[in-house]
Order: C-alpha cells, then sequence, then structure tokens
C-alpha cells in the first residue's frame, strides 16, 4: 500500500519559487506579476535544461528514462556531499555533474544498451526501476530529510534591476543555466559528435555501417543527457532543497514539457520548458493549488491543436 | 471446427480461484500472513486485474492508474461519510462507475497518442488528480487528511444479517469481490472483445487494416481498467475504514506496475501474486531481516533483474520451470519435415481447390452496384519534392483479375495504400463501388469491403494461425467496433467454420494451433493472405503475393490465387511475370508514378515501350 510520502505532498512549484512565496503573493498587482514571471523563468529556465536532457537521450537512443527524475535528484546530492566537504560551490557543481554523468554512462553501458531492441515498454519498466534503486540508495545514504546547499557568495542577497528587488541567486541560476543550455546547442549542432548525433537520429544502421560506433557515441549522450538533469539539481539546490522523492515531480514537470514542446526536439524543450515555468508561476500568483491544473490544460491544448507538440516533427513517435 | 472444450475444463481457473480463495486462511497465516495483510493482497490483485487487461492483454503502459483508484475510493467514501447513502455497495457501485468515466475521459486525451506519449500523458493526468484532490477538492476529499469514518457493509438477508467487521469477515467480503472481478475478467478474455485487445497489444496496424475500430477497443480496455480500479479503491477505504489521500499519489501506480510485472503480465492472477510477494518480501526484509526502510531498495532491485531477465515475471518463470521439468514445450506442435509438408500440402492443396469451389469463401455484397467496383480520377501522392504517384487514372470491373507490374520504385505499393486509405492522397479521387472513399479510414474502408495483403507480413505474430483468421473473420461478423465483452467467441454463428474454410483454402488447416512465430516463411505468407481473405473483401488487393517463394510454393500459390479470385475481384502486385502474366486479364504497368500502359498480357508483352522501359532486359536474359 501507498506509504505516506510527504515529499511528493509539496508543491513541485518548489524547484523555482519557494512554497511561502508562491503563496503569499497572491495579489495581483504590476509588481508581483513582474515578480512571477521572473520566477517563472528561472523555474522555466530548470525545465528546459533538465527536459532538454530527456529529449536528446529520447531523440538519439529512443529510450524513454524514467530515471531522470532521479538524476536530477542524484546530481543534487552528489553537489551537497562535495559541498560539506569543500565548501566550494564551484566544486560541487563540477563534481555533482561529473558523478551524474559517470552514473548515466555507466546506467547505458550495463543495462540500457540491452534494451534497444526490446519494446518500448520495457525500455520504461526497466529505467522505472532503476530509478526506485537510485531513490531508495539515497535515501539509504542519507535519510528522507531534505539536503540543502547556501549560494556562492557572490549570489547572495539582492540585487536591484530598477524597477524592482531580486534575489541574486536566482538571476545567477538563469544565467548558468543560459549557458549550460548553449553549451549543449553547440555540442548538439555545432560539434562532428552532434553531427553522428543528428545523423543516429535519423538512421543509426546507417551511421553504425559507415564504421563510426553509434553505441559509444549513444553512451556519451545517455551520460550528457542525465548530466544536464544533475546540473539543474545541483545549480537549484540553493533555492530548492531536495528529498530522495524530489526527482518524481520533476520527472512529471519534465514530462508535459516534452509533451508541449515536441518530444526528442531540443528547442522544443527550451519552449515548452520556459513555457511551464511561467505557466506554474502565473497561475500560482492567482490560485497556486490551480497552477498544476492549469499546466495540464495547456498540455491538453496542445495535444488537440498539434498533437506532436509545438516543435514536434514527424519522425520518432 | 474447433472442439468446445468440456464445461469443467473451462471453468477450471476459476474452480481453482475459489478453492484458493476459501483455503488461504487455513494454509497462509503459519506462514505470516495475517488476514489484514490477505485482505490488502486481493484488494491490490483487484486493481491489478483491470490494468493487466489494460497492459497485459491489450498492450497499452499506464502511469496513470492511481487517478481511478483514487477516484473510485473517494466517491465512495464520500458517499458514505458525508452524505448519509446507507449502502455500502451502492457507494461502492457508483465510485466504480465515477471512475470508469473519468476513465473515459482521461482516455479521449491520452489515447490519442500511443507508446512513450501515452506513458507520459498518463503520468502527468494521474499527477493533476492528486493536486485536485489535494488542495482545490479538500472540502470533499479532506485534503491531506483523507476521509475517515468509512463503514464497512452489512447484509440483510432476511433470515439473518451478515455484518463484516475487520479480520476474517473482511476478507471474506473482498475476496467474493476478487472472485466476481476475476470470472468477469476471464469472460472478457475469452469474448471477441478480449481476443482483439491482444490482436491490438501484437499489431495494431494490422487489427485496424482487418476493420476494427482499433481506437474505441483501446479506450473500452481504458475504462475497463479504471472501473476495476475504481472499485479497488472503494474497497481499499472500507477495508481501512479510511480513505487515505495517498491512494492519488504516483507511488500507487509505480507499485500496481511493479507488482503486475513481478507476479507475470497478461496472466490476470500476476498482479496478486506480485502483491502477494511484495507485501510478504516488505514484512520479511523490514521485520525479520531488520533492513528497515531498504526494504524498497531491495524490492526495485528484484524488479530491474525481473525485467531483464525475467520478462514474464513469477509466474510465467514457473510456468517455464514446470514445461521444463515435464519436458513439455509451450506449445506440443512440431514442425513437419518440410519436404513431406510440400508433398502433403499439394494433395491437400488440391482436395481444398475442389472444396473450395463447391463452397466459395463469403465475399461482402455490393448491394446490387454493376459499375467498375473502384476507380481512381488523378491519383497523386507527394511527399515534399518526391513525386510517388502522379495523376493516376485507373479503374477495375467487378470480377476482373488485374496484375500491376512496374520497376522498383514505380510507385506500386503506394498506389495499393492509397486504394485501402492507408495513407490519403495529395490530391485525386477514389469511387468504391460508386462511393467516394477518399479520406476514409483503412478501417472503415475495409468494412466497405476492400483489403489487402502486405508485401511484408503484418501478422499477429504471438497467436497462432487460428487465431490469427479469427481476428479477421470477428471484423467481419461484428463491424468495426461491438461491445460483447462477456460472450464467448465460441458462441458466435458460423464464425468457426469461416476460420477453419479460410484455413483450408490457405492449407493452414493442419498448421492452425501453431504460434506464427514457428511457422515457415511460405506458410506465413498464405496466413497473411488469409487474413486479408477472412475479411471477406469484395476487393483484394495483394501486394507481392509471391515474393521470396520457393517454386513449388510459388505453384501452390498461384492456384490458391485462381481460387479466391473465383467470383471476388482481385488486383496483384507482383515481380513474377510469368505468374502475373498466367493469372492475370489485363495489366497496368507503372513506370516512376505514372500509368505507362494497360491492356491484357499479350499486349503488354508485345508493346515496345514496356519492353523498352522493364521488360527488355528481362526478356533478352
Amino acid at each position: 500500500m501507498p506509504r505516506s510520502n510527504p515529499a511528493s505532498l509539496s508543491f513541485p512549484i518548489r524547484i523555482g519559487a519557494d512554497d511561502a512565496n508562491a503563496r503569499e503573493v497572491n495579489v495581483i498587482s504590476w509588481p508581483n506579476l513582474i515578480s512571477q514571471m521572473f520566477n517563472g523563468l528561472v523555474l522555466g529556465a530548470l525545465l528546459a535544461l533538465i527536459s532538454s536532457g530527456l529529449t536528446i537521450i529520447y531523440g538519439t537512443l529512443g529510450v524513454l528514462n524514467l530515471a531522470h527524475g532521479a538524476m536530477y535528484m542524484v546530481g543534487g546530492y552528489a553537489g551537497f556531499v562535495a559541498f560539506s566537504y569543500t565548501d566550494s560551490f564551484i566544486v560541487a557543481v563540477i563534481a555533482g555533474s561529473l558523478s551524474v554523468l559517470v552514473l548515466g554512462v555507466l546506467m547505458e553501458r550495463i543495462v540500457i544498451r540491452h534494451f534497444y531492441s526490446r519494446p518500448d515498454e520495457d525500455q520504461i519498466l526497466v529505467t522505472f526501476g532503476l530509478g526506485i534503486c537510485f531513490v531508495e540508495t539515497i535515501r539509504y545514504f542519507f535519510g528522507s530529510l531534505s539536503k540543502s546547499m547556501p549560494p556562492p557568495p557572490w549570489g547572495t542577497g539582492v540585487t536591484s534591476l530598477g524597477f524592482m528587488l531580486y534575489p541574486t541567486y536566482r538571476l545567477v541560476v538563469v544565467g548558468i543555466v543560459a549557458v549550460a543550455l548553449i553549451a549543449l546547442y553547440l555540442m548538439l549542432y555545432r560539434s562532428r559528435l552532434g553531427m553522428i548525433v543528428r545523423a543516429g537520429i535519423e538512421d543509426s544502421v546507417m551511421v553504425d555501417s559507415l564504421g563510426i560506433n553509434v553505441y559509444r557515441v549513444f553512451m556519451v549522450v545517455f551520460g550528457i543527457g542525465a548530466m544536464a538533469a544533475g546540473f539543474a539539481g545541483i545549480v537549484n539546490l540553493p533555492v530548492a532543497p531536495i528529498t530522495p522523492d524530489i526527482g518524481e515531480s520533476i520527472l512529471v514537470l519534465t514530462f508535459v514539457v516534452v509533451v508541449i514542446g515536441g518530444v526528442g526536439s531540443f528547442p522544443g524543450a527550451v519552449l515548452g520548458g520556459l513555457i511551464s515555468g511561467e505557466i506554474l508561476s502565473l497561475t500560482s500568483m492567482v490560485n497556486p493549488a490551480y497552477s498544476h491544473a492549469m499546466l495540464f490544460a495547456v498540455m491538453t491544448l496542445v495535444l488537440f491543436v498539434r498533437p506532436r507538440g509545438l516543435l514536434g516533427t514527424v519522425g520518432r513517435t | 471446427m474447433q472442439t468446445r472444450e468440456p464445461t469443467l475444463r473451462a471453468w477450471l481457473p476459476e474452480i481453482l480461484t475459489a478453492v484458493g480463495l476459501v483455503l488461504a486462511p487455513f494454509v497462509l497465516p503459519p506462514l505470516g500472513f495475517v488476514p489484514d495483510t490477505m485482505t490488502r493482497i486481493l484488494v491490490l490483485g483487484l486493481f491489478g486485474i483491470g490494468f493487466d487487461l489494460l497492459f497485459g492483454y491489450t498492450g497499452l503502459l499506464s502511469f496513470g492508474q492511481s487517478a481511478f483508484f483514487g477516484t473510485g475510493g473517494f466517491v465512495a467514501a464520500y458517499l458514505l461519510t458525508r452524505t448519509g447513502l446507507p449502502s455500502v455497495m451502492l457507494a461502492l457501485f457508483i465510485g466504480t462507475v465515477v471512475a470508469a468515466v473519468a476513465g473515459y475521459l482521461v482516455g479521449l486525451i491520452a489515447l490519442r497518442r500511443t507508446g512513450i506519449y501515452f506513458a507520459m500523458i498518463t503520468v502527468a493526468i494521474a499527477e493533476v488528480f492528486f493536486f485536485l484532490e489535494n488542495s482545490p477538492l479538500a472540502d470533499f476529499t479532506g485534503g491531506e487528511n483523507g476521509l475517515p469514518g468509512v463503514p464497512a457493509p452489512i447484509f440483510y438477508l432476511g433470515f439473518t444479517t451478515i455484518k463484516i467487521g475487520s479480520g476474517w469477515s473482511m476478507y471474506g467480503f473482498i475476496a467474493v469481490c476478487f472472485f466476481v472481478g476475476i470470472v468477469i475478467a476471464r469472460r472478457i478474455i475469452k469474448s471477441p472483445v478480449g481476443k482483439i485487445m491482444v490482436a491490438i497489444r501484437d499489431n495494431p496496424l494490422r487489427a485496424a487494416a482487418v476493420g476494427h475500430n482499433v481506437h474505441a477497443y483501446k479506450m473500452l480496455a481504458f475504462i475497463i481498467a479504471a472501473a476495476y480500479a475504481g472499485i479497488a479503491g472503494g474497497l481499499l477505504g472500507v477495508m481501512q475504514g479510511y480513505m487515505p489521500p495517498d491512494a492519488f499519489m504516483f507511488d500507487t501506480s509505480g507499485q500496481l506496475i511493479m507488482q503486475t510485472v513481478i507476479g507475470g503480465l497478461g496472466t490476470l492472477f500476476g498482479p496478486l501474486v506480485g502483491a502477494a510477494i511484495w507485501l510478504y518480501l516488505r514484512d520479511f526484509l523490514q521485520g525479520t531481516l531488520g533492513l528497515g526502510a531498504s526494504w524498497k531498495l531491495a524490492l526495485g532491485v528484484i524488479f530491474v533483474l525481473l525485467v531483464c531477465f525475467l520478462r514474464h515475471g513469477v509466474i510465467g518463470g514457473l510456468k517455464d520451470l514446470y514445461e521444463y521439468l515435464t519436458g513439455r514445450t509451450g506449445t506440443d506442435a512440431e514442425p513437419e519435415p518440410v519436404a513431406q509438408s510440400l508433398s502433403a500440402s499439394s494433395r491437400v492443396g488440391l482436395a481444398n481447390e475442389e472444396r473450395a469451389a463447391a463452397q466459395p469463401l463469403r465475399i461482402r455484397d455490393l448491394n446490387g452496384f454493376t459499375g467498375p467496383i473502384i476507380e481512381a480520377k488523378g491519383l497523386s501522392k507527394r511527399y515534399g519534392g518526391l513525386v510517388a504517384n502522379s495523376n493516376i487514372d485507373f479503374s477495375v470491373d467487378q470480377g476482373e483479375l488485374r496484375g500491376v507490374i512496374g520497376p522498383n520504385g514505380a510507385g506500386k505499393s503506394t498506389f495499393f495504400k492509397m486504394l485501402t486509405c492507408e495513407i490519403a492522397p495529395t490530391s485525386g479521387k477514389i469511387v468504391f463501388a460508386g462511393r467516394d472513399i477518399t479520406g476514409l479510414e483503412v478501417t472503415e474502408v475495409c468494412q466497405l469491403g476492400v483489403t489487402k495483403s502486405y508485401q511484408v507480413n503484418q501478422l499477429f505474430t504471438r497467436l497462432t494461425a487460428r487465431e490469427n483468421i479469427m481476428i479477421s473473420a470477428l471484423a467481419e461478423r461484428r463491424g468495426s467496433f461491438r461491445m460483447d465483452m462477456l460472450r464467448s467467441t465460441d458462441h458466435l454463428p458460423g464464425l468457426n467454420e469461416q476460420i477453419e474454410h479460410t484455413l483450408q483454402l490457405v492449407e493452414l488447416d493442419r498448421r492452425a494451433d501453431v504460434p506464427v512465430s514457428q511457422l515457415a516463411y511460405g506458410e506465413k505468407r498464405r496466413l497473411e493472405i488469409g487474413l486479408a481473405l477472412a475479411t471477406s473483401p469484395s476487393l483484394l488487393l495483394l501486394d507481392e503475393p509471391l515474393a521470396g517463394m520457393s517454386p513449388q510454393e510459388r505453384s501452390d500459390t498461384v492456384r490458391l490465387l485462381k481460387s479466391i479470385s473465383v467470383g471476388r475481384t482481385v488486383i496483384i502486385i507482383d515481380h513474377d511475370m510469368d505468374a502475373l502474366f498466367e493469372l492475370a486479364e489485363r495489366v497496368t504497368v507503372l513506370q516512376e508514378g505514372r500509368i505507362l500502359v494497360e491492356g491484357t498480357p499479350d499486349e503488354i508483352k508485345a508493346n515496345p515501350t514496356v519492353q523498352d522501359a522493364y521488360l527488355g532486359g528481362v526478356l533478352e536474359a
């Protein structure tokens, strides 16, 4: 029977705007609106990054990774551990990202690789099971209480944007995530690896027969996709604490984002992420309880108007 | 003729279930199961029956069953605790109906897509249900507190009153509910609907192409699963005397999936076994081994290992082990020696031809229409810059046997796909028996009487030859959709005769109960034609029926084609010129997406353009 599970009872919008904040701002006014739009941007940027990871993996390998939310969580915990030893934000981000990269590579190499020729459902089931293993392993070592990390010294306090004051670190998050997204974009569209990846999306057998080791590329892509989620987990750690169960609500939001943007489309994930972030944030301003329902309503609308998502194309479905 | 199973044997699973449910209270407690745990296992098992029908049988992996579990549970609990509705059974019934309606509404959205989209959308929708329960509807559902005080049923039987309490009386009550659930589910899988569900899991494209409304059947499976979830949710509240909000959580769906996979998919009993293992291991790992909270990690690892290595779960594993130990293979049919098969099938073939002539297969009526059976006007298909078909005018008379030839890439298969409405033409019009069918669905067109056998086999690979033919025949007998869920396929008049007759015609009657995966290539090709034939088409299109066949198989198939074209219009694409010129009355030559020339076989052979474009090299060689 379902155990009571405090973490997922909480409101997932916490990843961008913490709960208390979101519930206080329920007066509709210009400053509030702008402030909420900024919150939406922070949340949207994070969702865009996490979702690009999911969508790159799906687009390249054809595998829907249900452990993707767990990757976010593992990244956060890895960053937390690195920070508690070094007290350095930079080290935490780098060490955390690298550990998720390694975890992703190992996961592909040991398990996922044997599932390429099996039905979609089997891939979904095995990644789902692996996700649970990751969550429970972390719970075993760290318990169920939430963990957090302070922002770096250069990112504390508030910054004046001229017309309003805004927490500096949240602006930093937007900046860091934007850089990460651009890096992903360059890797996918401007590098040799990216060319192989895009060719592999079209026809992996053909790429393989051209003498390129597609499976090694797959392994790298899986690692990078996982790292995108893990990176987001660390960067967001100063904004929203994590628990072992946090990945579940992240995963659900990620699904909505890629359904809206178009599964397998990198620009779609970015656009979908930003739209979703704003919807969640702006609806919260009116009534936080309805933000999920509103996001879902938009997803439904997109499904009816453009079944393949806003930027989705015919191809892998 | 399929022999009807003896009554006792057909009901064996139900009888064993009843015996098991009665014996369990005597057998399981010494093993460490308390009544409460056993009742809980039954609730989860009942929840899982619906999910197994949805995923194990129909192939739809939903991560959103918690939505219906919670809906059924909270509606029943609300009615019993807040409105003063006295009847527990009525409340459970209303909860089930509301869950089924919720299933229909969610299905409208989620079933627009398949595969991973479907899984993702169900996850998202279930999460919305959880949030709605938790905040906006908190006044009705108690929000994070849930609804306490759900009463247990009391049955007034006139002579006595049965008051269900906790412990064994609750076990008895829920065991009866579970038993009813199993009986209904077993009827569903033995009904035409159940057979079609499995066909959809195996090959949704072909299920649609032989004339089943795949979307409607998926919706039906989804609603059935939601109803099972609803009743199970209601029973959870009754059993605990409390309806917990975490019934709505993703965890609930996740556990359901894990329990079903651990127990064994497509068995109906898998979720029950899975839930028993799950709860037993939880108590064992937590209590006896003192693992504390990490019991779930152990279960997660077990689940991953099962998915990797034992795909059919515990029940499937036990079945395999039993068959291994007793030396029996899954299907006792041994492949016939090839040489014998060939000579035998030729002999049978001759006999069949006589029988077929005496009693031809059914052909759909054209309601007295007498003009050309199919006419295409200005048919074009473009894929971006690529022109596959360009401005094709084409007409075939009733009863004609038409051949279509052309070099590879001439657009023959595209042309066929347009005629059967698998793909829509970019421009142009298709008229079948005087009716404009342009833009119709492939299912509708098949129900009108046009179908096709595929160039690459599109069979229901996990079914036997007989079951394959049955899927087609069901579409013809029942139309594209019917909800005869509780009716056995044994009781459909004329169905078995039609299946037998089709099997004889394609010479598979002696291999009827062999799974498709064990059939030889030639047999699969004949089954492919049989699938199309069993829909009783008045216009049959055959896409390269002779491709890849040995000379013997080829001459057998040519004879088969001759016999099925009696009284039926047939269009054949093939590269086998000799066979086609022997069979066809007229031949159409396609080249680069256009009609090059049309005429009798002799005219085509003599035509210099054709020789130049296509036959030249062949004839000289």
